[in-house]
């Protein structure tokens, strides 16, 4: 068995250290190790998008980062977007739209959303649908996700 | 008190202040902080990590299993292969189901379970599954079913013998059972035709594609009780068959059912959970087993691959007069297709009196199928509506005016025997007939629409909660039915409905296998039905409580108490002030009441879909367009959630039509078990899903609702299908219509034309 690595990371502003064997990926280690469980194992081949976090203000797939890269880095999760009690505007519209059915999606979901509207505040219908076709659902048809990340742009351009 | 089964006190005038709107579900806000703890969240203290070894081979004798040099492993805590199984002789239901869990005699398909290990890391865990040796002795293989069924295919089960064939007693055969379902006389009825079609059509096995893998932690308690954490949809039935496979007392089995995180009847049966309840009890500790995806799609759930041939007459006027059916399930290694349910509701919503259907079940060298959304009926009804759309061509009439020409309606009998009693099909299909899309025009070289109908019987059976009003006056549900829809927001709607008080003040908890009495597990779209039918009860029981106990504090009669809107009150004015729920609970202690019922009465379902779609004739890929789901509800309680299960149930027809498959390779393996080569719809694949909910009640509930979970998804492959011959000119009879079979189904286009 290989030594462990020592590693000293941010996670949604808080000074994190852990140990981590090499294979072990951020994914592993956010669920296993920090108990930060909101981010979610689907596939852990970077195919569905529900380990969907932000690593250096990058949209990631945590299952495809080893945990050792994110020595020094910033990691933002599910587990920081809401402020306190106050929900982000896409968490608020994913529930009154209802954007979240099984709700296992839903982390990496707004975690991807938010970084679309970070990046495009005006997204069309088609832009939204293409920037999420990374991240799986099949409880929704994708409809109410759509319908829930256009209500919050709208919201959050004040529009 | 009147038995709620017997009168449902459903008034269709009734004014309803809360149900029928879309309020925020109580579960939404953990879900969308990250906080909802599914199936894989749980960690307990000293808890180990538990790993499966799964047969590399399709079919094959297990001559030997050594586990000596992984249980050497340092870390490695325990081992368990088919000697920690009691044995159960083979054939029977629980033979069957600890076959499946873990490979006895033989393993039966790439990816069945040979051994497990439950180490302190994950790591040494799959260091320790390399130590394993197993010496397999490797027999010939069979996929397709109907190879399976031809004389000198390999046999999986040299005790199998098919049921309902005369002549088949004494030999050894992969076909399970036929069944045969009739009514009226059907070669008369042929004989009344104008026109017949006789078609043959096969669809693959898909998987229900959760994105949430299948996870359990076992603990194997000091006092001999067992502890089980699972995404399951059946804790109640997965309780008991633990118990008769494991041998232990069920009532010393405790289940507690996770957050689920999508299910659709992928997560009716047990896995990996007896191999971890084995290793905790060996180890002394607790274990956790999380599928890989790449375990989900070789050992878990697909749905059954079809083979069908379908026979339909009708006359000029349009009048079905026959119909036929003949049709193979592949069931994998064990029995499990519910091919019966795809004879008995394949024709069910047309008024024939003529009809037959005939289905088989055969094992073959694949997992075990499990339920999906109405489980066997999509891929036999794809081809029911395609010869529907076809005889709708040939007679020159519009395809919904044909459907609707021969709706069934109240009192027609089903070759099933089900008398039906009121029902939305002729107000599904009107709907869809006048929707603004069906009377929009589709134009472009290459577009297509296509229509289709479907049904499903809706399910109810035993099932009991508890409410319970607390201190405060507020109202807690223990439901004894798995959430795995957005039942929970129905639940706490009907009750708030019931009790006049805001929804804010209704909570709802799952109960666990302890809490609550047995409960049939969540499937067949039953549970907003059947819980609702036990929060109305509990609801009406605590109300006539509140009532007794403001009588007593008034000293008067029950009958001159009223309850309104969460307070009792005198009848008559003036006098004493009314008393609020906290304060009755405060005058005689909590209140608590129980429902316990084997609920009837689910109310048939009925869709019709409508899609518009392109296809491109260089790629063969097809671009949907435009999706409308028109379906009877009987009553939304929650708006939102039936639309959502509308909406989810043409995407994942759409997936089922257009891509999704099992691609076995000539060596028995499974080729594609990936989510980048088992291609699921993603948001880009599809365009906003019109949700379309008509009401026709179904007395038989307090608030007129039928379940919704199945139909959605029963009419889109034959829909989407239709749509393609509406585009190209030339009928899909196999599905699904990937990029390279499109391509080919167009050059044959083009060679018939030339």
């Amino acid at each position: 068995m290989a030594a462990k690595i020592q590693v000293s990371t941010t996670v949604n502003g808080e000074q994190r250290r852990f140990q981590c064997e090499p294979q072990q990926t951020l994914l592993d280690v956010l669920r296993d190790e920090l108990a930060l469980t909101g981010t979610k194992e689907g596939c852990a081949t970077g195919d569905c998008g529900a380990c969907s976090v932000m690593l250096d203000g990058r949209l990631v797939d945590a299952c495809l980062v080893l945990a050792a890269e994110v020595q020094g880095k910033k990691v933002e999760t599910i587990e920081g977007m809401a402020q306190g009690e106050e929900l982000h505007p896409l968490q608020r519209t994913f529930l009154e739209h209802n954007g979240s059915q099984c709700g296992i999606c839903t982390p990496g979901m707004l975690m991807a959303a938010r970084a679309l509207l970070e990046r495009n505040p005006d997204p069309s219908e088609t832009e939204v649908r293409y920037w999420l076709a990374g991240n799986l659902c099949r409880c929704t048809g994708y409809d109410k996700i759509i319908r829930s990340v256009l209500a919050a742009a709208k919201e959050m351009r004040g529009a | 008190m009147t038995n709620i089964l017997e009168e449902s006190g459903f008034d269709p005038n009734r004014k309803l202040r809360i149900v029928g709107t879309s309020p925020v579900k109580p579960d939404g806000r953990d879900k969308v902080t990250g906080r909802a703890k599914f199936g894989a969240d749980l960690a307990l203290p000293g808890m180990l990590v538990g790993k499966v070894l799964r047969s590399p081979h399709p079919h094959a004798i297990i001559k030997f299993i050594d586990t000596s040099r992984a249980q050497a492993l340092p870390g490695v805590m325990a081992v368990v292969t088919r000697d920690d199984f009691p044995e159960i002789p083979p054939g029977t239901g629980e033979g069957d189901l600890t076959r499946n869990v873990m490979a006895r005699e033989k393993a039966l398909y790439d990816g069945h379970a040979v051994a497990a290990v439950a180490a302190t890391s994950e790591s040494i865990a799959k260091q320790a599954l390399k130590l394993i040796r197993v010496d397999y002795e490797k027999l010939p293989h069979v996929i397709d079913a109907v190879e399976a069924m031809a004389p000198g295919a390999p046999i999986l089960h040299e005790h199998l013998r098919a049921e309902g064939i005369k002549g088949a007693e004494d030999k050894p055969t992969n076909v399970v059972e036929r069944q045969e379902f009739r009514m009226g006389d059907v070669e008369a009825g042929f004989r009344e035709a104008d026109v017949v079609i006789e078609r043959e059509f096969r669809t693959c096995p898909i998987h229900q594609g959760y994105i949430e893998p299948q996870a359990c932690v076992a603990n194997w308690t000091k006092a001999g009780r067992v502890e089980l954490w699972c995404c399951t949809q059946a804790h109640f039935g997965m309780r008991d068959n633990l118990a008769s496979i494991l041998d232990i007392p069920k009532e010393e089995i405790c289940i507690t059912g996770a957050e689920i995180g999508g299910a659709f009847g992928g997560k009716t049966i047990m896995y990996a959970e007896p191999l971890a309840i084995q290793l905790s009890r060996k180890a002394k500790r607790p274990v956790r087993i999380v599928l890989n995806r790449n375990e989900v799609f070789r050992a878990t759930g697909p749905v059954s691959g079809t083979h069908s041939r379908i026979k339909m007459g009708v006359t000029r006027s349009g009048r079905f007069t026959a119909a036929e059916a003949e049709m193979v399930y592949q069931c994998g290694a064990f029995t499990g297709s519910m091919y019966y349910n795809g004879a008995q509701t394949m024709f069910t919503r047309y008024d024939l009196k003529n009809a037959k259907a005939v289905a088989y079940e055969v094992v073959s060298n694949r997992p075990k199928v499990n339920a999906f959304r109405a489980p066997g009926v999509p891929p036999v009804v794809f081809g029911v509506e395609s010869v529907v759309d076809e005889l709708a061509k040939a007679i020159g009439m519009d395809p919904l005016e044909l459907r609707l020409k021969n709706a069934a309606t109240e009192g027609y009998t089903t070759i099933y025997g089900e008398t039906f009693g009121p029902i939305g099909f002729v107000e599904t299909l009107e709907a869809a007939m006048k929707h603004e899309h069906y009377r929009a025009p589709h134009s472009g070289p290459n577009c297509g629409r296509g229509v289709a109908a479907g049904f499903w019987w809706n399910r109810a059976g035993d099932t009991s909660g508890k409410l319970r009003i607390t201190a405060d006056g507020s109202v807690n549900l223990l439901l004894g039915t798995i959430d795995i829809g957005g039942s929970r927001v129905s639940m706490c709607m009907m009750a708030a409905e019931e009790l006049g008080i805001p929804l804010e003040r209704v909570s709802a908890v799952i109960a666990n296998t302890d809490q609550v009495s047995y409960n049939r597990l969540t499937a067949g779209s039953r549970v907003t039905f059947s819980s609702g039918i036990i929060v109305v009860d509990c609801a009406r029981q605590a109300i006539a409580e509140l009532r007794r106990r403001a009588a007593a504090a008034w000293n008067v009669s029950e009958q001159e108490v009223v309850y309104e809107d969460g307070t009792c009150r005198l009848a008559r004015a003036g006098g004493a002030a009314p008393l609020s729920m906290a304060e009755l609970v405060k005058r005689g202690g909590p209140i608590s009441c129980s429902s316990t019922l084997a609920v009837t009465g689910a109310g048939p379902g009925f869709g019709v879909h409508i899609v518009d779609l392109e296809v491109d004739r260089e790629t063969g890929g097809v671009k949907i367009l435009r999706y409308t789901v028109v379906e009877d509800a009987g009553k939304a309680i929650n708006r939102h959630q039936v639309e959502g299960q509308y909406q989810s149930g043409a995407a994942q027809g759409v997936g089922w039509a257009l891509n999704e498959e099992y691609i076995y390779g000539e060596d028995g393996r499974l080729q594609n078990p990936s989510f980048l080569d088992y291609r699921m719809p993603v948001a880009s694949d599809l365009p906003m899903i019109e949700a379309v909910i008509i009401e026709v009640p179904n007395p038989k509930h307090p608030y007129g609702l039928r379940g919704v979970g199945e139909v959605p998804v029963v009419p889109t492959l034959a829909a989407i299908a239709n749509a393609i011959t509406s585009a190209i000119g030339v009928r899909p009879y196999e599905l699904p219509m990937s990029p390279p079979r499109l391509l080919k189904l167009i050059e044959t286009a083009g060679t018939s034309k030339s």
